[in-house]
């Protein structure tokens, strides 16, 4: 059970690294479904997709997280770099808390989302999707601050499902069970200590968990051993992707594009125009965007809207274009699928204003079927609904029940 | 004597895409060339039993492909195969590979830097709008200025703004990028000095200015500008060569109808009462057409192979300043073996693709200065690749073909020298022994080397001074400023004579553009009801 040998410099092989927890899941998988993220070799699958999503909704599931990207923000000045950075105001934060945030450049267009975690003032921990040491360093000038990328440094897992309350006591992380959701407890795991935090990408019930590279394989077998009774399994980020849908949870470069890579300065995206007005807070002082996404809104000059739809019939509509009357073109689907367990054709959408804010009836989304090599063109009426699609009472119980 | 639908003079690839074009719509179409062999700057000689070099331009990206569509080059046996690889050797054993894969890319530049490993994907990103905006227009005739009001850079900003969609940021920021250093551009995003020099030597090849001078980075722009089968910046070798892409245009032409008179240098541009009738060649004979079609550079065209008398004054002067100087070289060299560089890891993909050995801007800006002093850099920035590690049709069964780019040598020599065979001999061995630092076993592998300063490349391409671009490509010189203002349409003041080589918008390079926007504008010209001589006969 010891951590692998770093390897040998290989350029040949860079961009298809192996996180810690590599030899686990080449153990586990049956299916030889291998992705790349962030270059790091990564499970789209380990066994049947629908088998991996029913865990995460009936028991427990670990997925692979190393990959994310971790940066830690430290310094006297680290509190006041983080709000500037972000669009919501971070100094309500208690320690030990996680908030969810996302940030603009200087014309208030989306760049990416992530999870802010406050250990004190002057020590945070970011996680997201895209890398933004470069965003987040020229953003630092001046500042008492200090930005490390620490994405290697700590091997991360995602157990998400209604079990992983009752594994992590099994595992005798004594009073985890008090943890309220966005809340972070270290606990003391072999030579080291395990963080943990009941955070996660399903709307589910759910935790992450935090650990020395080091220490990731005793992590993965003790816990695999405590949730031995409660069919515990790794997943692929296929099953994870069915999951964060049905939790309306938005995923950037899918259902928006990050403004520092579009080409075409027509798709980049505010925050009014992909349902985050939630996260800005004019009244917190200055923060990049803040002047754009201010005359934005008093203006009233958002272009677009991002909605959840209820789709009829059983196809999901896949970058489908969405019609008013089924003639004018006034949107596309950006992530799309048939919930298993709403039993209901769901997905996101970006729709052009005024449609989805003050028109919204009469919409209909044009799906294209494959049946058996013969396309099939499908008007489907679709109805707009709020977001989540799915929040079970157990996300937010604490304690929370067993199962 | 028999009358032409039109002669192009000259077969560069320019001038046989013109001709290509001319004999598809039913021309009857002559092109008289001064040497033995066809192609120009894109050919391939056999000067070495069993080699095939690409003499000049080595490389294949920019060559259009709505070009090889329309004229079915891959009848004729054109494959533009793309390659991977390449990076620099760093003069302290470590080395800076150009991966294809993103997350590799990226992990391999944090090695250096990890901010430049991220600011990769933003000065792509950057990269990939202002071509996206500069595309277009390289396909269509330049824009006339005299039909918008504003001028210049202006007029550009006004093109982005109209047809472009750009906000008002990414304005200023084409603006100021159409007039920066590469140095100035890339410091807005990198920090370390490898990452620097690696982009920026695309901004300096062919280019007589330094890395550190204004109007660099759009030269960057442009070679990132072509692509292979959809991959934008991507660069292939042409198989067997760049002298089958003018040998794939020959053939198209022979087949329809078109004919190559190869030894037949044009002395003069016959021209009665203000309009070309013909061409003169240097052995006396004398071809006529109402159309002549000069695939030369515009100096050559119009100050040596032409009376200036038929030319206007301010013509004239116009294209004397035409700036069109000199800076590159070129070697290229048989190899008994694959040379061995011991500082890469095993099965390193750096020497696939184009190496390079200068790993700051500062050693770069260095070697602009020699040339400004009037020699060749002492420590050169070379462009290198041995296509045949992928093409295995330029060299025999284990031995390769290595071409190497120098830059920077000029045509003039200061102090009293000129080409001479020690001078160019010299100017080998700076390159051969820069080289030889990196790789102990290159010397002896050498078995035949052909050595092109500027003067040769004049000589043996017909490039005036050696220019590979046929004229800078400085934003003074380019759009509706190529070759001079007024006559960027491919038309001259002289009626039925007209360009089309890379003098002419959108520039040098294997391209084809300029080529095939000049047989459009003279196809509108001759009009629809044209009476051909073969659709007579
Ligand atoms: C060393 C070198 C390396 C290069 N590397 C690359 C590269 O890797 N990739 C790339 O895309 N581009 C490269 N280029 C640039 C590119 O090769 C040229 O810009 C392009 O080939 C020019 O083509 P053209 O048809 O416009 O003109 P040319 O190829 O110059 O054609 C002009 C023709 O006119 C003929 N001619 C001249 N005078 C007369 C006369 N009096 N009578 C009859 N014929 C005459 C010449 O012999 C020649 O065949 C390179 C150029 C050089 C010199």
């Amino acid at each position: 059970m010891t951590a692998m040998q770093p390897k040998p410099f290989d350029s040949r092989k860079l961009g298809m690294r192996q996180t810690p927890f590599y030899p686990r899941q080449m153990d586990w998988t049956i299916t030889n479904d291998w992705l790349l993220w962030a270059g790091y070799t990564s499970p789209g699958s380990l066994d049947v997709v629908e088998q991996e999503y029913f865990a995460i909704r009936n028991s427990a599931t670990v997925f692979d997280i190393t990959p994310m990207c971790k940066y830690r923000v430290s310094g006297p000045e680290a509190e006041l770099f983080l709000n500037r950075l972000v669009t919501r105001d971070i100094r309500k934060m208690r320690d030990n808390r996680v908030s969810y945030v996302i940030w603009c450049d200087d014309e208030g267009h989306m760049l990416d989302d992530g999870t802010v975690f406050k250990y004190s003032n002057t020590e945070y921990r970011l996680c997201c999707q895209e890398r933004q040491y470069d965003w987040l360093t020229d953003n630092a000038i001046g500042l008492n601050v200090e930005i490390q990328d620490v994405t290697d440094d700590i091997a991360a897992l995602a157990f998400q499902g209604p079990t992983t309350c009752r594994i992590l006591k099994n595992l005798g992380l004594a009073g985890v069970e008090e943890m309220k959701p966005f809340d972070i407890r270290e606990f003391p795991f072999g030579k080291g200590t395990l963080s943990v935090s009941r955070t996660g990408f399903t709307g589910d019930l759910g935790y992450e968990l935090w650990i020395d590279p080091e220490q990731a394989l005793d992590l993965w077998d003790t816990l695999f051993e405590a949730g031995r009774h409660y069919d515990i399994r790794p997943i692929g980020s296929h099953a994870l992707d069915l999951a964060r849908m049905e939790a309306g949870l938005l995923q950037p470069n899918v259902d928006f594009q990050s403004a520092e890579f579009t080409l075409r300065h027509s798709r980049r995206r505010s925050p009014f125009e992909i349902g985050m007005e939630w996260q800005v807070d004019f009244t917190k002082g200055h923060f990049n965007g803040r002047r754009a996404l201010l005359k934005e809104k008093q203006q009233g000059t958002s272009k677009y809207c991002l909605v959840g739809l209820d789709i009829e019939g059983n196809k999901p509509a896949h970058a489908a274009l969405i019609y008013h009357r089924q003639k004018k073109e006034i949107g596309r689907i950006t992530s799309a699928m048939w919930s298993p367990t709403l039993k209901t054709n769901i997905a996101l959408a970006e729709l052009k204003r005024p449609f989805g804010i003050d028109q919204k009836e009469d919409i209909w989304v044009e799906i294209y079927v494959d049946k058996e090599m013969k396309w099939e063109r499908v008007m489907a009426r679709a109805r707009i609904v709020s977001t989540p699609f799915f929040a079970p009472a157990r996300k937010n119980q604490t304690p929370p029940a067993d199962y | 004597m028999k009358k032409y639908d039109a002669i192009v003079v000259g077969a560069g690839h320019n001038g046989l895409v013109t001709a290509c074009y001319l004999a598809k719509s039913g021309l009857d179409v002559l092109v008289v060339e001064k040497h033995d062999y066809i192609g120009g700057a894109a050919v391939s000689l056999e000067l070495y039993d069993g080699w095939k070099y690409s003499n000049c331009s080595y490389v294949c990206s920019l060559f259009r492909p709505e070009i090889s569509r329309d004229l079915e080059l891959y009848k004729y046996g054109l494959q533009v195969i793309p390659y991977g690889g390449g990076g620099v050797l760093m003069e302290n054993g470590d080395h800076l590979a150009a991966l294809s894969d993103h997350d590799a890319a990226r992990q391999e530049i944090a090695r250096h830097s990890k901010k430049d490993s991220e600011a990769y994907d933003r000065y792509s990103a950057n990269l990939m709008r202002q071509c996206k905006f500069i595309k277009p227009l390289l396909m269509r005739t330049a824009p006339d200025p005299t039909s918008f009001k504003p001028r210049d850079l202006q007029e550009l900003l006004y093109l982005g703004k109209r047809f472009h969609g750009l906000s008002e940021p990414e304005m200023y920021e084409m603006a100021r990028f159409w007039t920066m250093s590469v140095v100035e551009f890339l410091d807005e995003y990198f920090e370390s000095d490898v990452m620097k020099a690696w982009i920026a030597g695309t901004g300096i090849i062919g280019t007589a200015l330094g890395p550190c001078s204004p109007g660099t980075a759009y030269v960057l722009l442009h070679h990132y500008m072509g692509e292979v089968d959809g991959n934008i910046g991507a660069w292939g070798f042409a198989r067997g060569g760049m002298g089958s892409i003018t040998k794939a245009l020959a053939d198209c032409l022979k087949d329809k109808g078109g004919e190559i008179r190869a030894g037949s240098g044009v002395e003069n541009i016959l021209v009665k009462n203000g309009r070309a009738v013909g061409v003169a060649l240097e052995n006396g004979d004398e071809f006529y057409s109402d159309t002549i079609i000069s695939g030369m550079d515009v100096k050559r065209t119009f100050l040596k192979t032409m009376e200036t008398k038929h030319l206007p004054d301010d013509f004239v002067r116009q294209v004397k300043r035409f700036k069109i100087r000199g800076s590159s070289g070129k070697l290229n060299i048989a190899l008994d073996g694959l040379p061995e560089f011991p500082q890469l890891p095993e099965g390193s993909q750096v020497t696939r693709g184009d190496f390079h050995f200068t790993d700051s801007v500062e050693r770069m800006e260095r070697a602009y200065d020699d040339w400004k002093r009037g020699t060749w850099s002492k420590d050169p920035y070379l462009d290198v690749l041995i296509p045949t590690q992928i093409d295995p049709t330029m060299a025999p069964e284990g031995k390769h073909y290595m071409t190497v780019f120098v830059q920077y040598a000029p045509y003039d020599l200061a102090d009293g020298e000129v080409w001479d065979d020690k001078n160019r001999e010299a100017f080998a061995e700076s390159t051969i022994s820069l080289i030889s630092k990196y790789s102990p076993n290159f010397r002896d592998l050498i078995l035949h080397k052909e050595v092109r300063t500027p003067l040769d490349i004049e000589e043996k391409a017909g490039l005036t001074e050696g220019n590979i671009f046929q004229g800078e490509l400085t934003f003074d010189q380019l759009l509706f400023n190529r070759p001079v203002p007024g006559y960027a349409q491919y038309r001259s003041p002289v009626k039925g004579l007209y360009m089309c080589g890379s003098s002419t918008h959108p520039g040098g390079g294997v391209m084809g553009a300029p080529g095939a926007n000049a047989a459009r504008e003279i196809l509108r010209d001759m009009g629809a009801g044209r009476q051909t001589g073969r659709q007579a006969a």
